[in-house]
């Protein structure tokens, strides 16, 4: 528990210093918000109107706390560009980010594991060995690559889709996932090659360990060894391995929203950092970030309460 | 069973190691051939626009010419100098800074080692692509930002990697021995001790290297990098995308290099490390 | 004839998008009632007077409509006005409000309405890009609740047209979350870059060119590379910047491309001020340097109007094609003209390009080829929209650029006003006395062909003082759905989708 705690609130020191580098690195990037909203049609007294409007000429630390108080409170502010606030704003792109990411964390279990298991049980098999060099062939692809690969076979030649055709899922919940499902294959299946040979790898390891034979000796058969004995432990490194997925998945979303269209944070964060839309690349930014280290805190403690011999500091 | 168990304990061996190995280094010999001929000879130049639009294969282009009339296997050679030499020099300050500070976190610990460890974790929490997203917005697109921001975002996992390992040895009796004969901090921690790191390190720059590779992809897809009219292997696909039903060799020849980039150097990795060590 | 097939064929609507609903297969929208149009990025603000960006006048031009109201022949036509009169002196506009105008929400327009809007457009705390124009309004007189009176400081004869300005509803005052006009198309909702939804208005004062297609919904594309792959996916029923790589995909069966003009001066806007560019036989060399037909070859397949000068084609009136024969290729003479200047040996820059703006990247690229066979080297830097504004437009900070200069009214002052030494907008810093002077005479002339030709002394002025390197007005292209018809291209920066019916 006093793990957790202190887990937590270097978390939360974490996230600060995340925000007061970002807040302070907006002030070096040419264009400010009021040159952008005003465009061409500015003029200085306009542009000094404007910046005193939105408080941009309040320094820096005014600034800071004035943003960092209203987004304790659970504001983050109003977006400059779209005039609406930004949770609302933000609201409607991170569900399908989200979405995104955890389909295709899905589809990487449920290709990676079965797959895992089954090579380590066949280890030395003819498929095996096909499914070893398969993998190192399909972790070497990136998923933009992938994914374009994907419209073109499944959208254009096979019809199965239609390549940006994005359903919102306040339209049919079935029709979005209908879709997200291409985009998440091209995101999923390199770390699910990662997962299997992962996977693969500890079950093997594991079956070289004393244990093991212990257990065969009490008369266990290989499913029994397997799935009783060696798995719990061979899972142990697959955990962490999954949440750095996690966050892996949502990297590879930001640039495969992009290749398929959607209308996820990655559209946003980009325009938005175009636009010089600060609330908006705050909010943005700090829910990444939020999301990485709280995944990241989740493997931990899980990590711990699975193997107590783990020493985290 | 017992036949069973033979194998389940067998094939931790895995692939003969050797043919790996070499099967890696062949791919990654011809990628760097590629690079390395480009530098002294290219088909045409990259940049040389001509009247034929968009051919396909040809004696002539041998991967055909994109929308300007370029030929594409020249932009391909070109394109890969630029993403073999951003995923070297990501590698070279992200290992170099990691090693340096983990090595010296590790080693002394305490207040220091708390403070860093957070502002790493800080770092760590932003997606690589993020962050060198956030830093070319800040410094403008070029092919060296996109590769301080990608060498500054692989810090953190090297010094985590080189600060355990350091945790984990820095009580053994060697170390212990080098100290008490005298050996000033800096020589335990550069002389005696990085040596025990090289394993470590090597995996990771392995992997490091890769993730590099494909960063510096993705990022060039979203078009951040290389100002035109030189591309690098992402941008060369990205803007292909809309003439890949044409020239579908504009799209698959980044592509495939790109692939076997990252495939040739992993294959040499799993050759020369134990199987299990693979993680992120 | 025209207008009685267009009322034909609105009448015929419910019947037809019945009759089309079943067999739509894998669109976007399947039906001949919703229409998907596509936009690379999203626009600026649903706000007329914030719609800083060619792409949001344009599709704003659909919902909010002005006193005047510009057609396909460069004519100004009476809109929410039934009637105007100027007086002699070019000083007062009066209007006659049209019977039974409504805003989307039901309520009247009236005088006040106007005076609210054309007040806030003046306004420099509220206002956008033409408050620099709508400054030459003195004040605005309610005579009553259909007749108002606009009186400029000064008499200008060209002020007409920016009346085409959108009129809102004085009662409206967040126009961005509640957008209220009196177009042919009413708003409904706005997702940020993802969508915006339309219906059509069925309270719309000009029943001949009322809307035909009930809804529409633009799609923000982010990644125009793949444009043509969603039309032809069946996701997109309408694009109207089609780059011309991506046509070749489309099936004629499912397609028709109509083929037009984007109504604005592509060029390598050179800023006048800093050296070499501050000598015009620099500025000469560089447009005896290049030729703009192969950079239509390269960028548009051959397509595409050569400009000489700041003006565009569909400026009819103005327009003078001669112009961009005064600078035929040829290398020795800009050979010549540099040694004159004492860059015999070359010189390099920069060319700063908006990366949102990929035609104009690629015609910076064969800029980059065309101006190394003399010798000058170009370095391309590509920067983000807002920096462009900022640092460019705004600031003025840069060497050279490759953009579009549209118009932001239908005169020739909006094409031409911004090269005089002190205006605004001059963002190259083109500084000439004879033009300053042309210039005035002509914006003081009351005599229109006295007018016109003095506007063209200007044109001329500026291509052989070589203002710039102008290029091209770059083709635009339009693919539609064979499951519609009508599309129209306007002399400015506007879509109509009200034009657009259902195919029979």
């Amino acid at each position: 528990m006093r793990y957790v705690l202190k887990k937590t609130v270097t978390t939360l020191a974490t996230l600060l210093v995340v925000s007061v580098v970002l807040f302070a690195s907006f002030q070096l990037i040419s264009g400010d918000p009021a040159t952008r909203m005003l465009g061409t049609g500015a003029t200085p007294e306009r542009l000094e109107a404007l910046r005193a409007q939105l408080g941009l000429n309040d320094p820096l630390p005014v600034q800071y706390v004035r943003w960092l108080v209203s987004y304790l409170h659970g504001d983050p502010g109003i977006s400059y560009v779209y005039k609406q606030p930004v949770s609302t704003l933000l609201a409607s792109k991170i569900p399908v980010t989200l979405a995104l990411a955890l389909l295709s964390f899905a589809l990487m279990c449920a290709i990676g594991l079965p797959v895992g298991l089954y090579t380590a049980k066949h280890a030395g098999s003819a498929l095996d060995h096909a499914v070893l060099v398969l993998n190192q062939v399909i972790m070497a692809i990136p998923p933009f690559f992938s994914g374009i690969l994907i419209s073109w076979v499944f959208g254009m030649m096979l019809r199965l889709f239609s390549p940006g055709g994005y359903v919102p899922y306040t339209r049919s919940v079935a029709g979005f996932l209908g879709y997200l499902v291409y985009p998440a294959i091209a995101i999923a299946l390199p770390r699910a090659a990662q997962l299997s040979k992962l996977l693969r790898g500890s079950i093997l390891e594991e079956a070289g360990k004393d244990y093991t034979r212990t257990a065969y000796s009490r008369g266990n058969d290989t499913n029994g060894v397997l799935y009783g004995h060696i798995l719990k432990n061979a899972l142990l490194p697959t955990l962490t391995f999954l949440g750095m997925s996690l966050a892996n998945m949502l990297a590879g979303s930001l640039v495969v929203e992009r290749v398929f269209n959607i209308p996820g944070i990655s559209n946003t964060l980009l325009a938005s950092i175009g636009n010089r839309d600060y609330p908006v690349v705050l909010a943005t930014v700090m829910w990444i970030a939020v999301f990485v280290i709280v995944s990241n805190l989740v493997v931990d403690i899980l990590y711990r309460a699975l193997d107590p011999r783990v020493d985290v500091e | 069973m017992a036949g069973t168990r033979r194998s389940l304990r067998q094939t931790i061996d895995r692939l003969p190691s050797p043919q790996v190995f070499w099967a890696g280094f062949a791919i990654m010999a011809a990628v760097v051939a590629l690079v390395l001929v480009g530098l002294v000879w290219m088909p045409y130049k990259p940049t040389a626009m001509s009247a034929d639009r968009l051919q396909g294969i040809s004696a002539a282009h041998w991967l055909g010419t994109d929308k300007m009339g370029r030929d594409i296997l020249s932009r391909v050679m070109y394109g890969s100098r630029v993403t073999l030499m951003v995923a070297l020099g990501t590698m070279a300050i992200g290992a170099g800074t990691g090693v340096l500070v983990g090595a010296v976190t590790g080693f002394y610990g305490g207040l220091l080692d708390e403070v860093v460890m957070r502002v790493m974790d800080g770092l760590f929490a932003f997606p690589n692509v993020l962050l060198a997203l956030v830093f070319v917005s800040l410094f403008g697109s070029s092919t060296m930002h996109v590769m301080w921001a990608l060498g500054i975002a692989f810090i953190p996992s090297f010094t985590r990697v080189v600060r355990s390992e350091y945790v984990r040895i820095k009580h053994l009796d060697y170390v212990k021995n080098a100290r008490l004969q005298g050996a000033s901090d800096a020589r335990v921690i550069f002389v005696h001790m990085l040596p025990n790191v090289r394993g470590v390190l090597l995996s990771n720059v392995m992997i490091g290297f890769n993730n590099a590779v494909l960063a510096e992809a993705g990022l060039s897809f979203l078009g951040i990098g290389s100002q035109p009219p030189y591309a690098s292997l992402g941008q060369m696909i990205s803007e292909a995308q809309e003439i890949f039903f044409r020239v579908p060799t504009a799209v698959l020849g980044p592509g495939i290099v790109i692939v076997a980039m990252v495939l040739g150097f992993s294959l040499m990795g799993e050759g020369i490390r134990p199987a299990t060590q693979s993680l992120d | 004839m025209k207008n009685v097939t267009r009322r034909t064929l609105f009448a015929m609507t419910p019947t037809l998008a019945l009759g089309l609903a079943a067999c739509g297969k894998g669109g976007g929208s399947s039906s001949a009632d919703s229409l998907v149009i596509g936009i690379a990025g999203d626009i600026d603000s649903m706000d007329p007077i914030h719609a800083e960006s060619a792409a949001t006048r344009e599709l704003l031009f659909n919902v909010y409509d002005g006193l005047v109201k510009p057609d396909t022949q460069s004519n100004l036509n009476p809109a929410i006005a039934s009637d105007y009169t100027m007086s002699d002196d070019g000083v007062t506009y009066s209007f006659t409000l049209r019977e039974g105008v409504t805003f989307h929400d039901g309520s009247p327009v009236t005088a006040d309405d106007v005076k609210y809007s054309i007040e806030r457009y003046r306004d420099a705390t509220t206002g956008g890009s033409l408050v620099s124009a709508f400054e030459a309004v003195n004040h605005v007189d309610v005579l009553d609740d259909r007749h108002v009176d606009v009186v400029l400081k000064e008499g200008d004869t060209d002020f007409l047209a920016y009346f085409a300005i959108g009129i809102t509803p004085a009662a409206v005052v967040d126009l961005d979350m509640t957008p209220i006009g009196c177009g042919p198309y009413k708003f409904v909702s706005r997702s940020p870059l993802e969508n915006i939804v339309l219906e059509a208005y069925d309270g719309y004062w000009d029943a001949d060119n009322a809307a035909h297609v009930p809804n529409i919904t633009f799609k923000v594309i982010s990644n125009t590379d793949s444009i043509g792959m969603e039309l032809a996916g069946g996701s997109l029923d309408l694009f109207y910047r089609t780059p011309e790589t991506q046509l070749s995909q489309l099936s004629e069966k499912q397609f028709t491309i109509y083929e037009g003009r984007m109504n604005i001066v592509q060029a390598l806007y050179l800023n006048n001020a800093v050296a070499p560019f501050d000598d015009m036989r620099v500025r000469q060399a560089l447009s005896y340097a290049i030729d703009p037909q192969e950079i239509m070859d390269y960028v548009s397949g051959g397509k595409g109007t050569e400009v000489g000068s700041s003006m565009y084609p569909a400026f009819t009136k103005y327009f003078m094609p001669e112009l961009s024969d005064v600078y035929n290729q040829d290398l020795d003479r800009a050979r010549e003209l540099l040694t004159e200047a004492g860059y015999e040996n070359g010189f390099s820059f920069t060319i700063h390009v908006s990366s949102s703006h990929p035609q104009h990247c690629e015609t910076a690229e064969v800029l980059k080829e065309q101006l190394a066979a003399i010798g000058v080297t170009a370095n391309i830097q590509e920067i983000e929209w807002s920096s462009w504004i900022s640092d460019i437009y705004n600031n003025r900070e840069f060497e050279a650029t490759v953009v579009g200069v549209d118009a932001s009214a239908l005169n020739a002052p909006s094409m031409l006003r911004r090269f005089t030494s002190d205006d605004g907008n001059n963002f190259i810093n083109f500084h000439s006395e004879a033009y300053d002077e042309t210039y005035a005479r002509a914006h003081a002339a009351f005599d229109d062909e006295e007018k016109t030709t003095l506007y063209k002394e200007c044109e001329r002025i500026l291509t052989e003082e070589a203002a710039s390197v102008y290029i091209q007005d770059l083709p635009s292209f339009v693919a539609l759905s064979n499951r519609f018809e009508g599309y129209e291209f306007y002399p400015i920066y506007a879509q109509n989708f009200a034009s657009i019916r259902p195919a029979e």
